[in-house]
């Protein structure tokens, strides 16, 4: 009892003919289906060249196009050709002319020895599979295909839409219920000549013609009517894209294809030459083998699907540049952002980068430059701190450092003085976390020794761009973890914010709040404000501030300078 | 001067280059293209007077058209390559580059160039975009000489590796990428004029096809879409550009003088200003080149889903 090779052939037939022979070698009788597209110089060549080698045959060609079933007629010609030429035949494999034996054919035969009435061919209800191209699954089996979907897109859709339209649906013959599954397959004498020996077979012909993908479904569909124990699944290796077109291997993959446990891998490259050397010149050194890991292989190809669907969250390169709230993630990593602290708190940066080891910058969107943490005038990445080309393109800048710093938890200060051009990508992105202490912007001018003519119109400007800012925080469409404290409310209890942000910054800080950061000295600061709406500016983003409020803070014991009663 | 096009075979792969005094770079240009698969050079020689096109001329695979009219004139030589590309690329992969680029793609050290095209034809991809990225000495750019024969990345061997802008081209739909170096240190002042990087050198040629400006963008404008908008990465590569080597402080100081440059050569202009002084690219955060995957995975180009 042996195995029968069908190989179907279309291009590298150099390639095809080496696998060929490397069957024949092994005592399998091959049958060779050559497309008709293959001109008849080439084709006879290609015949000549095997001609020195004992069964190999080659059967009546047909037209092959992808999709249609000049592929099934063609299994069909050779498949009867194969059992009626080679009666020592138990089990036929369908493979290609780029498919390539991993193991020798001597293991292939005894596995199948061991399972001689084992039909090994994939096969699954079509509610069951989630591959389809051109998203069309249960109706493949029941509208009709008369046009080509490779040359003829256009009106192949058409003639879908027009078929969906009118509601046409074809009845399935006998009943039969659709199987979908890989194209190659090695299946035993007796179903497969039931199926081709069927007297209903001009029945399933006449439906199948009119099928999409006939050859993913023919013999998956009538296998299940005679085989008596299908094992759903292909002994070919073979891996799809997203767009449904086969995985090639290369030389580079020699050591992945060794670790498969697979007895035939498609598709190969035909010049991939360290290949076919290792796999059928080189049978003791493909032996050589590791301990098989298939799910490696699996695991490659399904990473190359998802870099090509879904690709590197918070990655804008030349050729991925998703469209807005198509990132699936604005950023690479989470950030803090925070609003208010550095003003309120004297030592702020140099407290949160001790307490957390996160790498915080300053204003990085400030007016002047960038402030990097530490002062740097270049960071990762080589970004410079250069305000002008930040503001070129602030997304960028943005989107560039946390990508450029993955790995390092990044956190920066802002604040109404800096460029508001951010806010709207930074509000969308659910990485960001964003701290506020609205109002507190209004310290530092408390500090400072301007005229208060300025202040009060600063205080103005700054109040109203914080303002528009909460707003976009606050609006339905904000994704960031957005916290938003007045001033007065924040200095009320500081101690429970301030944990509450070490604690989402991560585990590199499990123990409790031991240090806290100084608060500046508040002391007149409510009559500040007083001032400010005396003048007819009103400041309402702090919250409310008594007039004597502040006053006592200097009192306190050193250890929690930050406590207001 | 050559002409050898009748050698050109239905599947070979062209690479077409339009250069002016780049003798000492030619033989690693020639030779780095061939080891990667390229099998007819289709060159532009605009008036060199270094012996570069009687150096083509000798060559077994190129073939080489002499020319004295104005590079500018001719779009920057766009118009040259494209009256080649109509007549000999029909059909064919074209690589168009400048002898000063190097095209790095995933798997490029595994895999030769026919890999590549064979598998964007098998997903009906015509366009393949490489990023032009500006390499560097650590050190003045004319600290050491480059050899003939010699790879140029051995000396520029050091890069910028994520401060980089993108925009959306909205009349060819091409991306507008800006950034690394030349950014960085000629154009601090004013990034809107700092040369354009986005490029896509490999395209599976039909006569319909033009390059609009350099190898930037194409017509017709679907070619251009070489990027994903829905969030996944297609497959793409990197120009490694040694225009930063020794040999660069002559030819800005010529080129200036020539005026055959965009823009009225504001470039070469910047390059002239801040050359004077200490022409140093490398700063601390410089990044080393290494392979294809190291700028694979700092999201430089992606594998897409080739695998």
């Amino acid at each position: 009892m042996s195995v029968g090779i069908v190989m179907l052939v279309h291009t590298a037939l150099d390639r095809a003919e080496q696998a060929a022979r490397h069957w024949a070698a092994g005592g399998c009788p091959v049958v060779i289906h050559c497309d008709k597209l293959v001109d008849s110089k080439t084709y006879n060549a290609f015949v000549a060249s095997l001609s020195d080698v004992p069964n190999v045959e080659f059967s009546t060609r047909y037209r092959c196009e992808w999709g249609t079933w000049g592929i099934v007629a063609a299994t069909q010609v050779a498949s009867e050709m194969m059992l009626n030429q080679f009666p020592f035949v138990r089990h036929v494999y369908l493979a290609s002319g780029s498919c390539l034996p991993l193991r020798p054919v001597e293991e292939l035969v005894e596995y199948l020895e061991e399972r001689p009435r084992t039909d090994f061919i994939e096969s699954a209800t079509t509610a069951d599979v989630p591959w389809t191209v051109g998203g069309l699954d249960h109706e493949r089996f029941t509208l009709r295909f008369p046009f080509s979907w490779k040359r003829n897109r256009f009106w192949f859709d058409r003639f879908v839409q027009f078929q969906r339209t009118l509601r046409l649906k074809r009845k399935i013959p006998n009943g039969v219920i659709p199987h979908m599954g890989s194209q190659w397959w090695c299946l035993t004498r007796q179903t497969l000549s039931a199926i081709l020996q069927d007297p209903d077979r001009p029945d399933y012909d006449k439906y199948f013609k009119q099928v999409w993908i006939p050859d993913e479904s023919y013999f998956q569909t009538l296998s299940r009517q005679y085989s008596t124990n299908v094992e759903s699944r292909s002994l070919t290796l073979s891996k799809f894209d997203f767009q449904g077109k086969p995985h090639i291997f290369y030389d580079d993959h020699l050591q992945l294809l060794r670790r498969s446990d697979c007895f035939v891998a498609r598709k190969i490259w035909p010049h991939a030459d360290r290949l076919y050397e290792a796999f059928l010149t080189d049978m003791a050194g493909a032996m050589k083998r590791t301990e098989p890991n298939p799910g490696k292989i699996d695991r490659i190809f399904a990473k190359a699907v998802e870099r090509r669907t879904r690709g590197r969250p918070g990655l804008y390169m030349q050729s991925r540049f998703p469209n807005e709230d198509w990132e699936n993630g604005v950023t690479a990593a989470p950030y803090c952002v925070f609003h208010g602290f550095s003003e309120l708190f004297v030592n702020f940066e140099s407290w949160l980068t001790k307490a957390t080891g996160a790498r915080v910058h300053g204003h990085l969107f400030a007016p002047d430059r960038a402030h990097f943490a530490d002062g740097h005038e270049t960071i990762h990445g080589a970004m410079s701190d250069s305000s002008i080309s930040r503001d070129y393109n602030p997304g960028a800048f943005l989107t560039n450092l946390i990508w450029n710093t993955r790995g390092e938890r990044q956190c920066f200060q802002f604040g109404p003085a800096d460029n508001q051009k951010i806010n709207w990508r930074i509000s969308k992105d659910h990485n960001a976390q964003i701290s506020v202490i609205s109002g507190a912007w209004a310290v530092p001018l408390f500090k400072s020794n301007l005229n208060f003519i300025d202040i009060r119109k600063m205080a103005a400007e700054l109040q109203k761009i914080e303002n528009d800012h909460l707003k976009v925080l606050r609006s339905p469409f904000a994704k960031a973890r957005v916290r938003i404290w007045s001033m007065a409310e924040f200095i009320e209890a500081p101690m429970e914010p301030l944990q509450g942000i070490l604690d989402e910054i991560g585990p590199t800080q499990s123990r409790r709040l031991s240090e806290v950061p100084k608060m500046e000295d508040l002391a007149g600061f409510g009559q500040f404000l007083q001032n400010l709406k005396n003048q007819g500016m009103h400041p309402h983003l702090m919250g409310d501030f008594p007039v004597d409020r502040g006053t006592e803070t200097t009192n306190k014991p050193p250890r929690k300078p930050y406590l207001v009663q | 001067m050559a002409d050898r096009t009748s050698q050109i075979r239905e599947e070979d792969i062209l690479l077409f280059s339009t250069l002016r005094n780049e003798k000492i770079r030619l033989p690693y240009f020639l030779n780095y293209y061939r080891d990667q698969g390229v099998n007819h050079f289709l060159i532009v020689d605009n008036d060199s007077t270094d012996g570069s096109a009687e150096y083509l001329a000798d060559q077994p695979d190129v073939s080489v058209w002499r020319t004295s009219a104005s590079y500018k004139r001719s779009r920057f030589g766009v118009d040259w390559l494209n009256w080649l590309q109509l007549k000999y690329a029909h059909g064919h992969w074209a690589l168009t580059v400048d002898p000063d680029e190097f095209l790095v793609y995933p798997f490029c050290d595994t895999r030769p160039l026919r890999a590549l095209t064979d598998w964007l034809d098998a997903s009906n991809i015509k366009s393949f975009s490489a990023m032009l990225l500006d390499m560097y000495p650590k050190g003045r750019l004319d600290e050491q000489p480059y050899q003939s024969g010699q790879d140029p990345i051995e000396i520029a061997s050091w890069f910028d590796s994520g401060n980089y802008n993108l925009s959306r081209n909205k009349r060819f739909g091409n991306l507008w990428i800006q950034g690394g170096p030349r950014a960085r240190v000629f154009f601090a002042d004013a990034p809107e004029k700092a040369p354009a990087l986005n490029k896509i050198p490999l395209v599976k040629w039909d006569r319909k096809y033009t390059y609009v400006s350099s190898t930037h963008m194409l017509l017709p404008r679907g070619l251009n879409l070489v990027y994903d908008e829905w969030g996944g990465e297609k497959a793409s590569g990197v120009l490694l550009h040694a225009k930063f080597i020794d040999t660069f402080t002559v030819k800005a100081q010529e080129e200036l003088s020539r005026g055959q440059h965009y823009s009225a050569s504001v470039e070469y202009k910047a390059y002239a200003e801040s050359l004077k002084d200490d022409p140093e690219l490398w700063c601390k955060w410089s990044e080393k080149y290494i392979n294809w995957r190291q700028l694979e995975i700092l999201g430089l180009m992606s594998k897409g889903n080739w695998a």
